[in-house]
């Protein structure tokens, strides 16, 4: 027998628990399908873009670090990367190889949020998330070590890094990296064969590769669906050209491609951080003659950093003052959600939250 | 590693398909005539010497006497990157540019996002609203001529008549 049902509009967000963020969504339901679905952006816009344009290049790094909050050092990267690019600084090596290991560490606690919240959107709360949460505490208290915070780093300055690694960080870096290719293996026993996950994953929420080349899909999203596309690898920024990795490829592209690609991404983080930590040398983290007030000619440059989430570039602008003239962000949050409705349509209300967790986006980077 | 395209061999080769499109070059960016933006952004994506499948960025600049949107492409098969940039809106009239979404679909929310914080409108776009404001917001506030309510003077007139 089938139950005659009507449409339904209603509204999700933006304070609901499994948003990830102030995200809203107008979204109508036929029974236990989705039949539209229209997200509605802003509630955690803050004008980042407006506010660069009045701060000193070094003050900016501060409003990066609030776009995806759970990768700022991807995100100091991305704009270190666009003003030495405008000012034509040469970084020291000790800074470059300091920031490549925080941005590997800051990507696997953005993975370890991804893989760990994708069983807390299926409804089986606890255990793989408070294992995945512990993992990101231990990488927040390096990043501690390294510059006094946790979350919103400020990691990173035009030429390299602000501050040297203190004694106390390798050894504990090397506690870290013992430990953390058996916590993952653990997470793969927990996640990966899981009964759950296999019977709500897979084959939910499939988008072709070429809809997403097209709609400019990019980061492990695009990667699940078997194109390899890596700025790590393509357009190697940093020295990485000089450290070997492999780019975990998957073809189904569906819900669990993205989290397996995730889990696969942390293990070569940790290789690529054990590579740095055999190439780094002493020296000076930041260039000497490298003022504190930069002052870059004007023109305008694009840089692109791979991270956790995308592509994430920043376009600037400058007209020779102190502060960038036009600050545009290339938020892979944004852009990765441009599917979001053809993902969703069609699909069961109960993988709703699935699927759009398995985008892994972050409001803050969203909004800006 | 992926190859930037040159501005000069750019325009030539933008040249060679759509004459008459290019309105400018440097040794990095192109600049094309908004009105032939389409023709170029279809050549640019579906011709086998650019193939052109990606687009990386939507930025909109406000340089007071004109705006410019920047347009940055990567090509996943061929591996190789350009800068495509089309001015607008001189003279600070409304600017006004073709929509690109019906070739790359991840326009869509970039667009929206231009539209909204500097007011550029896409000719053509399918869903044509604010993104990250309310509708009635008042202004665009990427523009350099943005007051806020906190900056704004009040008009001592005004203010009396009220």
């Amino acid at each position: 027998m089938t139950l005659k049902t009507e449409p339904i509009t209603i509204n999700i967000g933006p304070q609901h628990p499994s948003t990830h963020g102030v995200f809203r969504m107008r979204v109508t339901f036929d029974g236990e399908t989705v039949v539209d679905l229209e997200p509605i952006f802003g509630y955690l816009h803050r004008g980042s873009e407006k506010l660069a344009e009045e701060r000193t290049y070094t003050q900016v790094v501060t409003l990066t670090d609030r776009m995806d909050y759970v990768a700022s050092m991807t995100n100091n990267q991305g704009y270190i990367l666009a003003v030495e690019k405008l000012t034509g600084i040469e970084p020291s090596p000790r800074g470059v190889w300091l920031r490549m290991i925080a941005a590997e560490l800051q990507r696997i606690a953005s993975h370890l949020v991804a893989v760990g919240f994708l069983i807390q959107d299926l409804g089986a709360w606890g255990t793989p998330l408070i294992y995945a949460m512990r993992e990101r505490e231990k990488i927040l208290d390096l990043f501690e070590m390294l510059c006094g915070a946790r979350i919103t780093n400020s990691y990173l300055r035009p030429g390299g890094v602000f501050m040297d690694a203190p004694d106390e960080f390798w050894p504990a870096l090397d506690i870290l990296l013992a430990d953390l290719p058996q916590r993952i293996d653990e997470l793969d026993q927990l996640l990966t064969n899981n009964e759950i996950i296999v019977a709500r994953t897979i084959n939910v929420a499939v988008v072709e590769p070429e809809a997403m080349v097209n709609a400019s899909i990019t980061g492990p999203m695009l990667r699940a669906g078997g194109v390899d596309w890596d700025l790590r690898h393509r357009d190697p920024y940093d020295y990485y050209d000089q450290v070997e990795f492999e780019r975990p490829l998957h073809t189904a592209s569906d819900n669990n491609a993205r989290y397996w690609v995730r889990l696969q991404e942390m293990r070569e983080s940790i290789k690529i951080v054990k590579q740095c930590i055999e190439r780094i040398e002493p020296g000076p983290v930041r260039p000497p003659e490298v003022p504190f007030l930069v002052r870059p000619p004007a023109g305008d440059g694009y840089a692109a950093v791979e991270a956790p989430k995308g592509e994430l570039g920043f376009y600037l602008v400058s007209d020779g003052g102190i502060a960038p003239y036009r600050c545009h962000v290339r938020a892979p949050s944004l852009i990765n959600l441009t599917l979001l409705r053809e993902m969703l349509v069609g699909g069961m209300v109960a993988d709703m939250f699935v699927s759009f967790g398995s985008i892994d986006i972050n409001m803050g980077e969203v909004d800006r | 590693m992926t190859v930037a395209w040159r501005g000069d061999q750019f325009a030539a080769a933008v040249e060679t398909f759509a004459p008459g499109s290019v309105a400018g070059h440097n040794d990095s960016d192109t600049w094309v005539y908004p009105s032939s933006l389409a023709e170029v952004a279809m050549g640019l994506r579906d011709r086998p010497e650019f193939r052109f499948d990606l687009l990386s960025s939507i930025s909109a600049v406000d340089y007071i006497d004109h705006y410019e949107v920047v347009y940055h492409l990567t090509s996943l098969p061929r591996n190789m990157k350009a800068v495509l940039k089309v001015r607008c809106g001189e003279g600070r009239e409304e600017p006004t540019l073709p929509s690109v979404t019906g070739v790359w679909r991840g326009a869509e929310l970039q667009e929206r996002e231009a539209w909204d914080l500097m007011g550029i409108r896409f000719e053509g776009h399918p869903n044509h609203k604010r993104i990250m404001l309310w509708e009635g917001f008042p202004g665009h506030p990427l523009r350099k001529d943005f007051v806020t309510y906190s900056q704004s003077v009040i008009d001592p007139e005004q203010a009396a008549a009220e």
